[in-house]
């Protein structure tokens, strides 16, 4: 079935780094801990099994091979993190916020809990983490702490040999002697200071009585005395000129690190203002920075999704990315042709080139190429449009600043060159129009080559502008070409909104406002108009292949129209709010994502039958505003019949959460399998005897099942051969008993029974296809609000509901004859 | 992990010519030395061994000078009228000449008076030459033929009048002693084979030929007359090549250079042009006072002469190249240790270090990027900076805006800094590439330095003469912008009487726009 929200979300909150002897590199990672590997940046292990956001991760202080996370799902797991075994589960109750170990107590952890009846108050417990044999266990012997605690992982620390915890919220500091048991309580003050001086983190000195604060104002102040009352002092070390976001001291005490919205990490020399060092431009702010436990590495994480691995003589090593969080995705989903990455906005004024395969930031591509303040209030230049040429060879890029009156557009071509395998800048356009630039598109053929290129730029200046490719061919001079203005066309002074060519490349549809314009694209005549009133065109395409007479647009009041271009007629329209409108390149489907009272729905269909092929209600809570179709390498085996539009391209959606999802036939773990298991079990392979024995049986028992026929069979024994390797390369001392996995390991070598009857099967697949069919049918009817919502919760509810009556009823249902409707 | 990046400064494709190789070498002559003879200059030939002197052909005189002699060195004048076409043997040791009256002369170079004289050419003779076994001489004249004569007997050879006009240029080729070629008024260029009675190939160039020209493959012919120059194939029978229509009046004079890439051509409309003879464009043009009647190129391309209708010879020397032979004989030694080891290719078992290339980076980068915003703007507004590469200051200037602290650098200067700035601003701010910018640094230096206006003489001018420069641009904005009213109006007109395409909008920008308002 399809995982609506099979999703691979990427996620940078709540996340700690903590590095075990600077091997492994570990990163909570939305609902997954990830292990990295530091020397290749590998993603090696990929730990789930939280039901919700992973909080806190910390390193057994008693064995460090294994690793405690917590969770919001109100648990605490231990792992195994080489093998990702999972050890113990502890059950505590409440939602757990951060996580703390500490060496001194055995089967203590301190976690972060909200506190009863109270909202936005939260507490520090211990957690007595129970000896029991089995693996899931209740953690419920919580002892408070502290009171009054902030909810962020920084704002609690533990000091030196864990003999107090120090713990900080807005301008209060309070420590808490353990042994002692007393418990100090400091404010600063905040009238006597201009400047927002709130605690922002807080990092205890290993060694001595020390303990270092961040502050809003960007200030860091070093507390020592602070078990009197009274005498306790304070030094203040000033740099940053925004808020301290993490501090980190060295193993020894000497260097305290701190880093912020500057991007720039601050070392600080033996607690003194006047000795430090930066590493500037690290990209994008700082959120924490994590120290290796021999001190000899340490990373910052950053607000854009990435890790920077810094060597302990603040030399810059290596950076692990995936998928840049940036603050805006204005210039859509884009696929590169050329590697079938996700082209979208990363780092300010660059584009990311987002490998899909590999969850890994191919490269990034700085476009404005002009040095990043991070300051508030700066008006800063950002890319608002990309598109490729069909064979990947050129790029075209705009840029604007954020003023309005006067936004500075830039328009870029960049030239791929094989040599240097990345693209060169060719040619640049100042103020290529006088206003925003709405869209932008090549025109892509791919019989007539490179010579044909041309560029449709749209514009909120009322016109559209075609560029062409000048080659100034001198045979003696070396060839060089550049790209000039070649028409500039307009339509009643309405502002142009969106461009898009057909498939052959001879039409280039233009809208402007409520009217859609189609223009030859050889002579630039205007053919003719479509307009369907009211409401703007919000967005255009053509149909492809055996569809490519149609031209689909969606308006602003909720239509979606279908023209005829041959006839110059409506072909059909229906009533749905379209958000977004993306054609498949690989076939005819054309997806609508609309957006209905909080909630998004996915509509699949081809311009030559009004009624939709599938349609997923409900597909995500927030509005959808982007979506874009990757070419599969090669196309996928889909056994229903539902999801053959999946076949050839799978489709991406990014959401105003700025989370990247996907619709997949597989579930979760299948797809996990290639990516994250495989890689370390392959590699590490010892060649042994029985291995090869091993091997050896397991390639005969392929070749049988080829042999036989069976291709159900044959999937079974592959999903079994995992947990075969699995068996095989676990080490042996975290390995139960022999005579508990004797079975599975005859199991797995089992031939299975079927477990579906094929007439099962086919009966399932009728119930679906009809589904979709009513689906459609109520979706002609250009459906009322109302309706649409209470067939919607028919729609969820079906598989488990419809009896025999109901079922006869839906079939009267499908006989009827609702051409008519059509034919409105 | 990023570096600094610098500021970015908006380049400016220059506008007009671009420096290609070609102009780099043809650019490279020094000043013209301008000769005054007597009359028109209707030929000058070189000599073609050492020391390539040239002989001049003006009114009744062939004039002799050499290589860097203002004043002719040998002057034969004893023609009754007017000498054409004075050409050298390829050994340089005699000299033929025609004359207005019908006779060909030859000259030995060292003596004053005519070895020979020719006689049988009824009217003036524009047209004399050595055929390449340099012992017999041919000659073309207005009365439509062309001879033949014998060096040793001085007696004619063979004649032939097949032109229906004046013959009035010619070649010989350098491959074949027997062929030559002449190009007549009655628009053909016929080729001679002197061991046969009648031409061997004609070819019908559409204009009087002025000059013709063989290459030294004796494969291709040069033609010209009239506005055209046009290369023939003589191997395929006279095939047209190539027609080049690049002056405006009639071409008087073609010319090879020495190493036969370039063809020149000099024309009545005071340019000479330097086409490619493998693409057949031209690649550079000089431009003369008045008319060019004649050209030539010495061996080496060491001199260019250029005759007149007025009379002035145009000698252009080229620059002697010896300043970089100096320079790269300091440089040697330093060079060999820059390049050493640059060769060596590491073996399989050897650590690689890679060497961090040293970032050199701009006074204003350097202190852009430490966030001296004040300093930074004091180091474009140094006068070599500001005079030379406005985009640099005005780049840094937008660069500060953007981070917000144009104003506070631009603020607290003294008097003669705010009248350096406000000269900059007056005299740049009506380029349309810094307007945006300067705006608004203008903007900001009225809105900082308005208290104390009045305060200094110099600043109150330097505030005149800003308000001045953008009032005389607004007039002539308004100005521009009544034309492209009128021109509206023309271009609408234009539109109406095509009936046919009304949306045939196929232009640039403004007319584009225009047109479809018209339609709807």
């Amino acid at each position: 079935m399809v995982a609506p929200g099979a999703l691979r979300v990427v996620r940078c909150g709540g996340s700690a780094v903590r590095g075990a002897r600077a091997v492994y590199l570990l990163c909570a990672s939305g609902d997954f801990v990830k292990v990295y590997s530091v020397s290749t940046e590998e993603t090696l292990r990929l730990i789930g099994g939280h039901a919700d956001l992973v909080t806190g991760i910390q390193l057994n202080p008693h064995n460090h091979m294994q690793l405690y996370s917590s969770s919001l799902d109100g648990t605490i797991k231990l792992w195994d993190f080489m093998d990702g075994i999972l050890i113990k589960t502890f059950t505590v109750g409440s939602q757990l916020l951060a996580l703390y170990t500490l060496a001194a107590a055995e089967d203590l952890v301190f976690v972060v809990i909200p506190k009863k009846g109270e909202r936005d108050t939260f507490q520090l417990v211990s957690v007595q983490l129970t000896k029991g044999a089995g693996q899931n266990l209740e953690g419920k012997e919580l002892s408070v702490v502290l009171d009054g605690v902030g909810a962020s992982v920084k704002h609690i620390a533990f000091g030196r040999e864990g003999t107090y915890v120090v713990s900080v919220k807005d301008v209060n500091l309070q420590v808490y002697f353990f042994k002692q048991r007393v418990l100090n309580r400091f404010s600063l003050s905040t009238v006597k200071t201009k400047g927002d001086n709130r605690f922002s983190c807080v990092m205890c000195h290993p060694t001595e009585d020390c303990i270092a604060t961040g502050h809003a104002d960007g200030k860091i102040r070093l507390w020592r005395n602070f078990h009197l009352r009274k005498e306790y002092t304070y030094s203040t070390l000033h740099w940053h000129h925004d808020t301290v976001m993490d501090l980190a001291f060295s193993m020894e005490g000497t260097r305290l690190l701190s880093g912020g919205v500057e991007s720039v990490l601050v070392q600080w020399h033996n607690e003194s203002s006047c000795q430090k060092d930066f590493l500037p431009r690290l990209g994008s702010p700082i959120e924490y920075i994590s120290m290796s436990s021999d001190g000899a590495l340490c990373c910052t994480l950053h607000t854009d999704n990435r890790i920077t691995i810094i060597n302990s003589n603040l030399r810059f090593s290596r950076s692990i990315q995936g998928l840049i969080r940036s603050r805006d995705v204005k210039t859509g989903l884009v696929v590169d042709p050329r590697t079938k990455a996700l082209v979208l906005n990363g780092e300010p004024g660059h584009l990311q080139f987002y490998s899909l395969q590999s969850d890994q930031q191919l490269f990034s591509l700085d476009i404005v190429q002009r040095q990043y303040i991070h300051q508030a209030g700066l008006k800063q230049s950002d890319l608002v449009k990309v598109a490729f040429s069909a064979q990947g060879t050129w790029l075209a890029t705009v840029e604007e600043s954020e003023e309005v009156t006067d936004p500075e557009l830039q328009l870029k071509l960049w030239f791929y060159s094989e040599e240097t395998q990345s693209f060169t800048l060719n040619t640049r356009v100042n103020s290529p129009h006088d206003n925003h630039i709405t869209d932008m598109c090549f025109r892509d053929v791919n019989e007539l080559g490179d010579h044909s290129l041309i560029l449709v730029t749209a514009g909120r200046d009322c016109v559209f502008k075609v560029w062409v490719m000048v080659e100034d061919t001198d045979p003696e001079v070396h060839q060089s070409v550049s790209w000039s203005c070649d028409f500039v066309g307009s339509y009643h002074n309405y502002q142009a909104t969106n461009c898009c060519f057909s498939e052959d490349g001879s039409l280039l549809a233009v809208s402007f406002e409520e009217t859609v314009t189609v223009w030859d694209s050889r002579t630039w005549d205007l053919k003719c108009t479509f307009c369907h009133p009211p409401g703007n065109i919000r967005n255009i395409c053509f149909g492809r292949l055996t569809c490519s007479k149609y031209l689909i647009g969606a308006t602003d009041y909720g239509f979606l129209c279908c023209w005829n271009l041959l006839t110059c007629a409506l072909e059909w329209n229906a009533h749905l709010n379209v958000v977004v409108l993306q054609p498949d390149p690989l076939s005819e489907h054309i997806v609508a994502v609309s957006w209905l009272s909080k909630e998004s729905s996915l509509f699949v269909f081809k311009p030559n039958m009004p009624r939709p092929i599938y349609i997923q209600r409900n597909l995500c809570k927030e509005k959808i505003l982007l979506a874009a179709f990757v070419p599969r390498d090669e196309p996928e085996v889909i056994s229903s019949e539902k999801y053959l539009w999946l076949r050839k391209s799978q489709l991406f959606f990014l959401t105003d959460t700025q989370e990247l999802l996907t619709l997949s036939t597989k579930s979760l773990e299948e797809r996990l399998t290639p990516s994250s298991k495989q890689l370390a079990v392959e590699e590490s392979v010892p060649v042994t005897p029985f291995s090869l024995l091993l091997g050896k049986h397991r390639h005969q028992q392929a070749q049988e099942d080829v042999n036989l026929g069976k291709p159900v069979v044959h999937n079974k024994q592959e999903q079994a051969s995992p947990a075969v390797k699995e068996l095989l390369h676990t080490p042996a001392h975290v390995l139960p008993s022999a005579s508990f996995l004797c079975t599975i390991f005859i199991n797995s070598l089992l031939i299975s029974k079927e477990n579906k009857s094929a007439e099962e099967v086919a009966d399932e697949v009728e119930m679906e296809s009809e589904k979709a069919e009513d689906d459609s049918d109520e979706e002609d009817v250009t459906a009322m609000e109302q309706e649409d919502t209470s067939h919607m919760e028919l729609l969820g509810e079906m598989p488990c509901k419809v009896s025999k009556s109901q079922e006869k009823e839906l079939r009267k249902l499908r006989k009827v004859d609702y051409s008519w409707i059509a034919a409105l | 992990m990023a570096t600094y990046k610098p500021v970015v400064v908006q380049a400016c494709p220059k506008l007009g010519e671009k420096i290609t190789q070609d102009t780099l070498y043809w650019r490279g002559y020094k000043t013209p030395v301008q000769i005054k003879e007597f009359g028109a200059i209707n030929k000058i030939d070189f000599s073609p061994v050492p020391p390539y002197n040239y002989a001049v052909t003006a009114s009744s005189r062939v004039h002799i000078y050499g290589r860097y002699s203002q004043e002719p060195i040998k002057a034969f004048s004893r023609f009754r009228d007017a000498a054409y076409c004075a050409t050298y043997r390829d050994d340089g040791c005699l000299l033929t000449a025609g004359s207005e009256d019908g006779s060909v002369c030859l000259f030995d170079t060292s003596g004053k008076a005519p070895l020979r004289q020719f006689e049988g050419h009824t009217k003036a003779v524009h047209l004399a030459g050595f055929l390449s076994d340099k012992y017999r001489i041919f000659s073309g004249g207005d009365d439509y033929s062309s001879n033949v004569w014998d060096i040793p007997s001085g007696g004619k050879i063979i004649s032939y009048s097949e032109h229906t006009d004046y013959v009035r240029c010619g070649c010989a080729s350098k491959v074949n002693a027997d062929v030559f070629i002449t190009g007549s008024y009655d628009h053909t260029v016929k080729l001679f084979d002197a061991r046969t009675k009648s031409s061997v190939m004609t070819i019908e160039h559409g204009h009087p030929v002025e000059s013709v020209l063989l290459f030294p493959s004796g494969g291709l012919l040069v033609s010209a007359g009239g506005r055209y120059v046009k290369v023939w194939d003589v191997l395929k029978g006279g095939q047209l090549l190539v027609s080049l229509k690049n002056h405006h009046k009639t071409v008087t004079c073609l010319c090879l250079n020495s190493s036969g890439q370039r063809l020149l051509s000099g024309s009545l409309d005071r340019h000479v042009k330097i086409y490619s003879t493998t693409s057949y464009k031209v690649v550079h043009s000089f431009s003369y006072a008045t008319s060019i009647l004649s050209l030539a190129l010495s061996p080496e391309d060491e001199t260019i002469v250029v005759g007149m209708t007025n009379g002035v010879l145009n000698v252009k020397h080229r620059k002697p190249e010896e300043k970089n032979e100096s320079s790269q004989k300091k440089r040697q030694p330093a060079y060999r240790t820059y390049v050493k080891g640059r060769t060596y290719m590491p073996k399989q078992e050897d650590f690689c270090v890679s060497k961090p290339v040293k970032r050199v980076l701009r006074k204003y980068d350097k202190l852009l990027r430490g966030f001296q915003s004040s300093k930074a703007l004091d180091a474009v507004l140094e006068p070599p900076i500001m005079l030379h590469t406005p985009e640099v200051t005005v780049a840094v200037m937008q660069e500060l805006y953007r981070r917000g602290t144009l104003r506070s650098a631009l603020a607290g200067r003294d008097e003669k800094q705010v009248n350096l700035l406000l000269t900059f601003v007056a005299r740049r701010v009506i380029e349309p590439r810094f307007t945006p910018v300067l705006v608004t640094v203008a903007d900001m230096i009225t809105d900082i330095y308005q208290p104390v206006v009045g305060q200094s003489a110099i600043v109150d001018r330097q505030f005149l003469k800003l308000q001045q420069a953008i009032g005389k641009e607004i007039d002539y904005q308004e100005e521009l912008l009544e034309v492209l009213g009128m021109m509206d109006t023309l271009f609408a007109t234009f539109t109406k009487k095509r009936d046919k395409c009304l949306e045939e909008n196929k232009s640039n920008g403004v007319t584009g726009i225009i047109e479809t308002n018209m339609n709807y």
